[in-house]
C-alpha cells in the first residue's frame, strides 16, 4: 500500500497526477468511458450526455462562485446565450457545429464581461440579485425577440456533423461531449493551480489583502466572469445540438438554481466537485421518479402523484442538507474516503 | 530626500480626523517604527501608504513621485508590501500557495497559458517556486509548507504573512504589529527576522508596534502619533526622554 510519495523536484511536486497508479487508473477509466456507447443502454448514454453538459456548465459556475467567490444566480443566462448563438448561427448561416459551439462560448463570454463590469463593486446578496436580474432579462429576450429566437415556437437544430460524418445519434454525440468535458476539465484544473487561479481564490478569501499583494481586482473578476460564462456558453451550444430543439423554457431561473445546487452538493471551489455535482443532479430526478413510483405501489394515495415539483423540492432539501452536514460537498466525502484508504490499516 | 516622503498627510472619516497633517520621512534602508496609543492613527497611516484609504489631504511621495491616488495593486507594483495587524492570509490555501500569491506581480502567465500549463507558464511556476522555497527556508517554516494556513497556529501564521510580503521582493516593507500577541521566544524570532531582512536584503522597513522593548531595540528612528497628530520623531533614546511622548503614554502627574 502506498502511503507517502517521495518527490525529487518541484516539477514532480506540482503534477496533477502524482503516481503511476493514478495515471493507470485514470487511463483505464477514460478507456472505459470510450467503450460506453458500444455496450450501454441508450438511456444510460442519454443520461451520461446530459450529465456531461451539466458538468461543463457547473465547472464554469464553480470557477466564478466556488473559486472567485462571486455568487451568480444568472448562470442559466450564459447557457441560454451559448445555446441560442449556436442555434442561430447553425440555422441561419449554416455554420458547421465545430464553429458554432466555440462561437456560443465566445458570445457568452462577451456578455459575461459586460455583466462583470457593473458587478465589480457588488458582493454577496447584491451580486446574487444583479446576476439573477440578468438571467431574467436574457430569458425575457429569448422569449420575446421572435424574429431572432423564434420565441416560444423554439428552434429546431440541424444534426451535427464533422468531416462528412454525421454525429446526430446519441452514441456518436457522446464522444463530442466527452471530448469537450475532458478538454475543459483539464483546462480548468490547470487554470486553478496557476497564477490566475490563485488570484481568484485570493479574491474569494481576502479581497483587500489580494489587492495589496498586487492582484488587480477589476481585471481578475472580469476574467473570472468571462471564463465562467464561456464554459456556460459551450455547455449551452452542446445542449442545443444534442437536444435538437431549443425552447426558452429550458433556461429559466430554476436552471440557475440547479447549477448552484450542483456546485454546493458537488463541492464549492473544486474541479472534481463540479463533476460530482453535475452528474449527481442530472441523475437525481430519475432516482426520485423511480422512488416515487416505488412508493406509489405501496402507498395508494401517492400513486401517480409524481411531478417535476418533487425534483425542485428535493434540490432545495439537498442544498440545505449539504450546507449543514457536508459543506465541502461530495468532493469532501470523496477526499475522506481516499485518505481513509491511503492510511489503511493505520487510523491516521 | 528620503525614499518615502509623507507630507502633511490628512485623513478624515466624516467628522473624525484619523490623521492630521502628518509629516514623515523614511530613508532608504532604515527601520522606522511608528508608535502611539490605541487609535492614534498608525494603521490608518499604513492603509494610506498602501492605497486602501485615499488620503483627504497632503501627499505621499515614493522616489519623489506621488502614490497617494494610486490603487493598492499599483502601489504593490512599485515595491511596497505589507502585513496586517489581524492576519489577512488566504486561509484555505497552503503556505506555498500563499507565498506564490506574493509572487503574483513577478509572474505573467494569463488565463490561456495557465490553462495550457505548458512551456513558459510551467517554467514560471517552477522558477517562482524556487524563490518561494528560499523564503520558506529563511523563515524556518519548512514543516508546514503544504498545510492550509487556516490550520496553523497564530505565531506561524504571522510568519507566513511576513513571508508572503517578502515574496513580493519589496523595497519598502510595512509591518503592522508583527509581534502582537506573541510570547518572548516568538517575539525574539520575529525581531531577528526583521533585522535580517533589513540587513541582508537591504529592505526599508516601517513598523507599527506596541511592544516597546522590540521597538527600542531594533528601530533606527521612531515616529510617535497621538490622536492623528505627530508628536515626536527621533532616535529611540530621544523618544524615551521626550516629555510629550511620556505624557501621551503615561498621562500627567497629579
Amino acid at each position: 500500500m502506498r502511503s507517502k510519495t517521495f518527490r525529487e523536484s518541484y516539477r514532480e511536486d506540482i503534477k496533477v497526477f502524482q503516481t503511476l497508479w493514478v495515471k493507470l487508473w485514470l487511463t483505464t477509466f477514460v478507456a472505459f468511458l470510450l467503450s460506453v456507447p458500444l455496450w450501454a443502454d441508450p438511456y444510460v448514454i442519454y443520461m451520461i450526455n446530459l450529465a456531461g453538459v451539466s458538468v461543463i456548465a457547473a465547472m464554469g459556475l464553480n470557477i466564478l462562485t466556488g473559486f472567485t467567490g462571486q455568487i451568480s444566480l444568472g448562470h442559466s443566462a450564459f447557457v441560454a446565450l451559448g445555446a441560442y448563438t449556436s442555434a442561430i448561427l447553425a440555422t441561419r448561416l449554416g455554420l458547421p457545429f465545430w464553429l458554432c459551439i466555440p462561437a456560443g462560448g465566445g458570445v457568452a463570454a462577451f456578455f459575461g464581461i459586460l455583466l462583470g463590469f457593473p458587478c465589480l463593486r457588488l458582493k454577496g446578496l447584491y451580486l446574487a440579485m444583479a446576476t439573477m436580474s440578468f438571467g431574467v432579462v436574457i430569458e425575457y429576450t429569448v422569449t420575446h425577440w421572435e424574429s431572432m429566437t423564434m420565441g416560444v415556437r423554439g428552434i429546431s437544430m440541424p444534426k451535427a456533423s464533422l468531416l462528412g460524418i454525421s454525429l446526430g445519434d446519441d452514441a456518436r454525440f457522446f464522444y463530442v461531449i466527452l471530448a469537450f468535458v475532458l478538454l475543459l476539465t483539464l483546462a480548468a484544473k490547470n487554470l486553478v493551480r496557476t497564477r490566475v487561479g490563485r488570484a481568484f481564490v485570493a479574491i474569494r478569501d481576502r479581497d483587500i489583502a489580494a489587492e495589496v499583494i498586487g492582484v488587480n481586482l477589476t481585471q481578475y473578476k472580469v476574467i473570472s466572469f468571462a471564463i465562467s460564462s464561456f464554459y456556460g456558453g459551450v455547455a449551452g451550444g452542446l445542449y442545443s445540438y444534442y437536444m435538437g430543439y431549443l425552447h426558452p423554457e429550458n433556461f429559466t431561473i430554476l436552471l440557475s438554481i440547479e447549477y448552484i445546487a450542483m456546485i454546493i452538493i458537488g463541492g464549492m471551489g473544486s474541479i472534481l466537485g463540479a463533476i460530482f455535482g453535475g452528474i449527481f443532479l442530472t441523475v437525481i430526478p430519475d432516482v426520485i421518479k423511480a422512488f416515487a413510483e416505488l412508493l406509489g405501489q405501496h402507498l395508494p394515495f401517492l400513486q401517480g402523484r409524481y411531478d417535476e415539483e418533487w425534483n425542485i423540492a428535493t434540490f432545495g432539501a439537498l442544498i440545505m442538507l449539504f450546507l449543514i452536514v457536508e459543506p465541502t460537498g461530495l468532493n469532501g466525502i470523496w477526499g475522506r474516503i481516499k485518505t481513509c484508504f491511503k492510511n489503511w490499516p493505520f487510523t491516521y | 530626500m528620503g525614499l518615502l516622503e509623507i507630507q502633511r498627510l490628512s485623513l478624515c472619516f466624516g467628522g473624525i480626523v484619523a490623521l492630521d497633517k502628518v509629516d514623515m520621512t523614511v530613508q532608504k534602508g532604515e527601520l522606522h517604527a511608528v508608535i502611539g496609543p490605541n487609535g492614534a492613527g498608525k494603521t490608518s497611516l499604513f492603509n494610506c501608504l498602501c492605497g486602501i484609504y485615499r488620503p483627504t489631504g497632503g501627499d505621499i511621495l515614493l522616489d519623489g513621485k506621488s502614490i497617494a491616488a494610486l490603487k493598492p495593486h499599483h502601489i504593490g507594483k512599485l515595491g511596497v508590501a505589507r502585513t496586517f495587524q489581524n492576519i489577512e492570509l488566504f486561509a484555505q490555501m497552503t503556505v506555498i500557495d500563499n507565498l506564490l500569491l506574493g509572487r503574483h506581480l513577478h509572474m505573467h502567465s494569463g488565463p490561456f497559458s495557465g490553462a495550457l500549463f505548458f512551456g513558459k507558464a510551467l517554467e514560471e511556476e517552477l522558477d517562482n517556486r524556487r524563490k518561494v522555497e528560499e523564503i520558506i527556508d529563511f523563515l524556518e517554516i519548512e514543516k508546514v509548507r503544504k498545510k492550509p494556513v487556516g490550520t496553523l497556529p497564530y505565531g506561524i501564521r504571522k510568519r507566513v504573512e511576513l513571508g508572503r510580503a517578502l515574496a513580493m521582493d519589496p523595497r519598502i516593507l510595512l509591518l503592522d504589529e508583527p509581534v502582537a500577541g506573541m510570547n518572548l521566544e516568538e517575539t525574539e524570532d520575529i525581531a531577528r527576522f526583521v533585522l535580517d531582512i533589513q540587513e541582508e536584503m537591504g529592505t526599508t522597513i516601517i513598523m507599527v508596534e506596541h511592544d516597546m522593548g522590540v521597538v527600542m531595540d531594533i528601530a533606527d528612528r521612531i515616529t510617535v502619533l497621538d490622536f492623528g497628530v505627530k508628536i515626536a520623531e527621533g532616535s529611540p533614546v530621544e523618544i524615551q526622554r521626550n516629555p510629550r511622548v511620556i505624557l501621551a503614554y503615561l498621562g500627567e502627574e497629579q
